[in-house]
């Protein structure tokens, strides 16, 4: 009891930590079988970008005019060719590298400062919180695809004009995400009890606000991989994104179009590609939201 | 006690919930009747298993709990309902007043057009009539100005007068039996005492049978003609309100009525229940109350004490009274 | 059981300055208004008066408490006490100096601090307890070992042994559980007076008594001085030396608990004491001692706010605010029946018209 410790100076005792927040998280995610096969399937596309040129049968810029558009399971091109007789298999192959950068890349960078802008806006309210949010309402109400064209168009077409565009649209939607988490954190009695102790804001960002905030928008973000990842091939469609001959999924799609009904199914795959690599983002991301609640 | 006059007969009610991992047991064997034109308090802390087991009349729990025993209200077997007839009893023959009514309420409809929708579900009148009874009902629970009070939204209203219109609407359909959640606890205390002689006043009128959930053994001073203590799922004692209130015999709930703050004038200190409530997920296997329990035996620790009469009109489940 | 002494931490001083008879801190016309959002655009702006010039003291060693319905100002007072609102008018004074003038902030916010009713929204779910009760040492320069040290110390005098809870997050922990964690949060810093917000409001009743007690232990052994806000009359009874009821905004009666329980000159009290239930069957309350629910603080009555509601009020009370005025030593009400020569049939004759007479 505590008279036996009467006299003895309180030394820092070691404490058995209970598992951190994180993995919490870990252990629920690894129960949600969807989020895990949508985690496998990202997997696998991610190692064929990056092993492509060992696993790609063929060298995709290399076409011949006399094997032009061959359906799906010819002899020695399992998916065909494309209308300018390269092998869609080592296209698809490729294609996945600029596909995943145009997707993922935007992102973080999107992530970063959206989340700078957004928690400052939420932390400091008021005028402050005003004038912020209503810059980026701004950019917000232009609808996504038009402000990434009118921004591509502007800059001129490329890989990173089109990467800076993608990351301009995605930073007032990651903002304004930011924002509301944390002015809902900050109402919270804790970040009152915090500022009762006179800690200066900086430290409650850090301490009180950035772990609790960041999931949250983390979480909005990885789904934003797969809009990312669309409006990307948007953008390679109009021209705008990469240029002929890279392969790159949305630009497949583009020039493929004139085959539509010559060999649809092969027309369609660059397609299928984008629909599952984004709904593999979306599944995981929904699972990562619901296994950061700790209350299930 | 008179077969006939039982409306509501709980036999055996056990509840498990399966969310975490492991599974957790909120009512573990309860037995609960209730007849007719009785109001029965269940009094209980969070996680007693009081609003659970109230909540099981109603079959309102989610999918994948696993709900044994036998509930039969005003003679129809709870259990054996199909949906269509379960929502028949729902909020015709059975209907229910929540703590939160601004969570229990539609916030996009006017209260009045709620009113009559609930009238118009069970029962095939006009619109204009259910719009009628919806007035009557507004100054039966003596809102002011009822008319102008219909129109209103739920945000429009204060916390007691929304509590007066769930209460209006839970009497739309005339229920035989009124389930209540703690409806008084979000209220200042101003407030309660005029919901708690409304729901009195009006519960004789109707000859409603009232199940009366609550933690505040005030308020079931207050409403009650029989009280049930429930603790970690099981009732250890039931009787009479004055009985249970001037003489508990279990210890638990001598503990509950020694802790006021009301007694320890001139005393320094409470007089407490050590320790907390058993985690019901890892419930000890013998009287859940044993640990805390200042006269508990091996066998308390060891066998689960049966609820036997006591007196003529009480039950309690304490080995010490066996 | 360890002693305050072994544990201080020097780095935070406690300074006793104004002497024992100096209030530790007075509220002076504390006035706060909040605009209502939405109000304002081709209307005039409409404001919600939660706190609408209230004096009050607060003795050293003391605990007030405040009582009220919902609506009434108390947690408005908390927060402006604990300057997590600036008041539109009015000062605080903290052992007689102005707090924000003579008292710079910082100093002030070492010396107060608050426990809220919610006690899971009050404790940061990503910190284990001993980070959160580290955290305002740790903001005030105590070095890190010395902080947790503390924080072990602090969770065992609440009750908690660290070795099994400081390693712990919130969410593993019961609601009394936690309002102890916060409680050792609020000692922390070694304040000398505590803000005690509904803070066991939301607690079980064997948990509430439990917590009650801990309460009392540590003002005792601390030395510390309590606001205790709770809309449980019979709690506040037991825990509080002096009583301030308040009813929208404004302060309706003051006194000593035995005053105030046992000789009310307020019929808002009386009204208050009589809606706690009877905790006897036989004896039911018959009549609601007062019907409706309390007005709108955006737009209180005229005269004296509670005049709508007071079986009392006649014509002059709906006219003419009443004073705060003093009845006793130890009482004081703002009731026009107290206020002699008010015109009301009730009030005392003012001492002229006795000397006439």
């Amino acid at each position: 009891m505590a008279a036996i410790t009467a006299d003895i100076v309180p030394a820092p005792i070691a404490v058995p930590r209970s598992p951190g927040f994180w993995s919490g998280v870990l252990h629920r995610l690894c129960r949600d079988p969807v989020a895990l096969a949508a985690l496998a399937v990202l997997i696998v596309i991610v190692a064929i970008a990056i092993l492509a040129p060992y696993i790609a049968p063929y060298d995709p810029t290399k076409g011949s005019v006399i094997r032009r558009l061959k359906p799906i399971g010819t002899e020695g091109y399992f998916l065909g060719t494309d209308e300018l007789g390269r092998d869609m298999l080592s296209r698809l192959i490729y294609g996945a590298r600029l596909s995943l950068i145009m997707g993922v890349v935007p992102v973080p960078i999107a992530f970063v400062i959206g989340s700078i802008i957004g928690i400052v806006a939420g932390y400091a309210g008021g005028l402050t919180n005003t004038l912020i949010m209503r810059t980026v309402d701004v950019f917000y109400a232009f609808p996504s695809v038009l402000l990434a064209v009118a921004l591509s168009g502007a800059l001129g077409s490329g890989l990173t004009n089109a990467l800076v565009s993608l990351t301009v649209v995605f930073i007032p939607q990651i903002a304004r995400v930011a924002e509301s988490v944390t002015t809902q954190i900050r109402s919270l009695d804790y970040v009152d009890a915090a500022r009762a102790s006179g800690a200066p804001a900086f430290t409650i960002i850090r301490v009180h606000v950035l772990g609790n905030v960041l999931g949250p928008i983390f979480v909005f973000a990885t789904s934003l991989i797969s809009v990312s990842m669309i409006l990307a091939s948007g953008l390679s469609f109009l021209g705008l994104g990469v240029r002929p001959p890279d392969a790159e999924w949305g630009l497949m799609l583009n020039t493929l179009r004139t085959a539509i009904y010559n060999n649809p199914a092969v027309a369609a795959l660059p397609g299928v590609m984008i629909f599952v690599t984004s709904i593999c983002f979306n599944l995981f991301s929904d699972g990562l939201r619901q296994a950061m609640d700790v209350k299930s | 006690m008179n077969e006939e006059q039982t409306v509501i007969d709980i036999r055996d009610l056990s509840v498990t919930f399966h969310r975490g991992r492991k599974p957790v047991k909120a009512v573990n064997g309860v037995s609960l009747s209730v007849e007719a034109g009785e109001v029965v308090a269940l009094l209980g802390e969070s996680g007693s298993g009081k609003s659970v087991t109230m909540r099981s009349l109603l079959r309102l729990h989610p999918k994948g709990t696993d709900v044994t025993g036998s509930m039969t209200v005003s003679g129809r077997d709870v259990m054996g309902l199909s949906t269509r007839e379960l929502g028949q009893l729902r909020g015709a023959t059975v209907s229910m007043v929540f703590q939160e009514p601004r969570l229990a309420l539609d916030p996009v409809y006017t209260i009045g057009q709620q009113i009559e929708e609930t009238i118009m579900r069970h029962e095939k009148v006009s619109r204009q009539a259910a719009s009628e009874r919806a007035l009557a009902l507004f100054q039966k629970v003596r809102i002011p100005s009822p008319e102008r009070r219909l129109k209103n939204y739920p945000h429009e209203m204060s916390g007691g007068m929304l509590q007066r219109s769930m209460i209006a609407m839970a009497l739309a359909c005339n229920p035989k039996v009124l389930l209540a959640d703690e409806p008084t606890t979000a209220l200042d205390a101003t407030v309660q005492i005029q919901i708690l002689l409304l729901i009195r006043e009006l519960q004789k009128e109707y000859g409603l049978s009232v199940i009366f959930v609550t933690h505040d053994i005030g308020v079931a001073a207050e409403v009650a003609d029989r009280i049930a203590v429930m603790y970690a799922g099981r009732i250890v004692e039931e009787g009479r309100v004055g009985d249970i209130i001037r003489d508990p015999k279990h210890p638990y709930t001598k503990g509950l009525l020694g802790a006021r703050v009301e007694l320890a004038h001139g005393r320094d200190r409470l007089v407490t229940i050590p320790g907390s409530p058993p985690d019901l997920a890892a419930m000890p296997p013998g009287c859940a109350f044993a640990p805390r329990c200042g006269q508990a035996s091996d066998i308390c620790l060891r066998d689960v004490p049966p609820l036997k009469p006591i007196g003529e009109t009480g039950n309690i489940a304490c080995i010490q009274y066996a | 059981m360890r002693t305050v002494a072994e544990t201080t931490i020097p780095e935070l001083p406690l300074g006793e300055r104004g002497g024992p008879a100096q209030p530790l801190i007075s509220a002076r016309g504390l006035i706060k208004h909040f605009p209502v959002k939405g109000s304002g655009f081709l209307q005039p702006k409409k404001v919600v008066r939660a706190v609408d010039g209230v004096d009050f003291d607060i003795l050293k060693g003391e605990t007030l408490g405040v009582v009220g319905e919902s609506g009434c100002g108390k947690s408005t007072t908390a927060r402006l006490l604990m300057q997590l609102i600036i008041p539109d008018q009015g000062d605080i004074l903290f052992d007689g100096e102005t707090v924000g003038g003579a008292l710079p902030l910082a100093q002030y916010r070492r010396q107060v601090q608050m426990v809220f009713q919610d006690s899971y929204a009050s404790l940061n779910p990503r910190l284990t307890i001993e980070e959160s009760i580290a955290f305002a040492p740790r903001v005030h320069g105590v070095p890190q070992a010395k902080a947790i040290a503390r924080a072990h110390d602090l969770l065992h005098r609440v009750g908690l042994e660290p070795v099994r809870f400081a390693g712990r997050y919130p969410h593993e922990l019961s609601g009394g559980q936690r309002q102890r964690v916060n409680i050792a949060r609020a000692l922390a810093l070694e304040p000398r007076l505590v803000i005690l917000d509904e803070a066991v409001s939301a607690l079980d009743k064997s948990v509430e008594a439990q917590v009650l007690n801990l309460l009392l232990d540590l003002k005792r052994d601390f030395g510390l001085t309590y606001l205790f806000i709770s809309h449980d009359l019979n709690v506040v009874r037991f825990m509080c030396d002096r009583v301030m009821v308040m009813y929208l905004g404004k302060v309706a009666e003051v006194g000593t608990r035995e005053a105030i329980y046992e000789n009310t000159k307020h019929p808002y009290s009386a009204a208050l004491l009589a809606s706690m239930p009877k905790m006897d069957p036989a004896e039911r309350t018959e009549e609601p001692p007062l019907s409706g629910d309390p007005p709108n603080p955006i737009d209180p009555p005229s005269g004296c706010r509670f005049h709508t509601r007071c079986s009392m009020a006649e014509g002059v009370c709906s006219a003419t605010p009443p004073p705060l005025a003093v009845v006793s030593s130890e009482q004081r009400a703002a009731c026009l029946m107290s206020v002699p020569g008010s015109g009301h049939s009730h009030a005392p004759k003012p001492a002229a018209e006795l000397m006439e007479a």
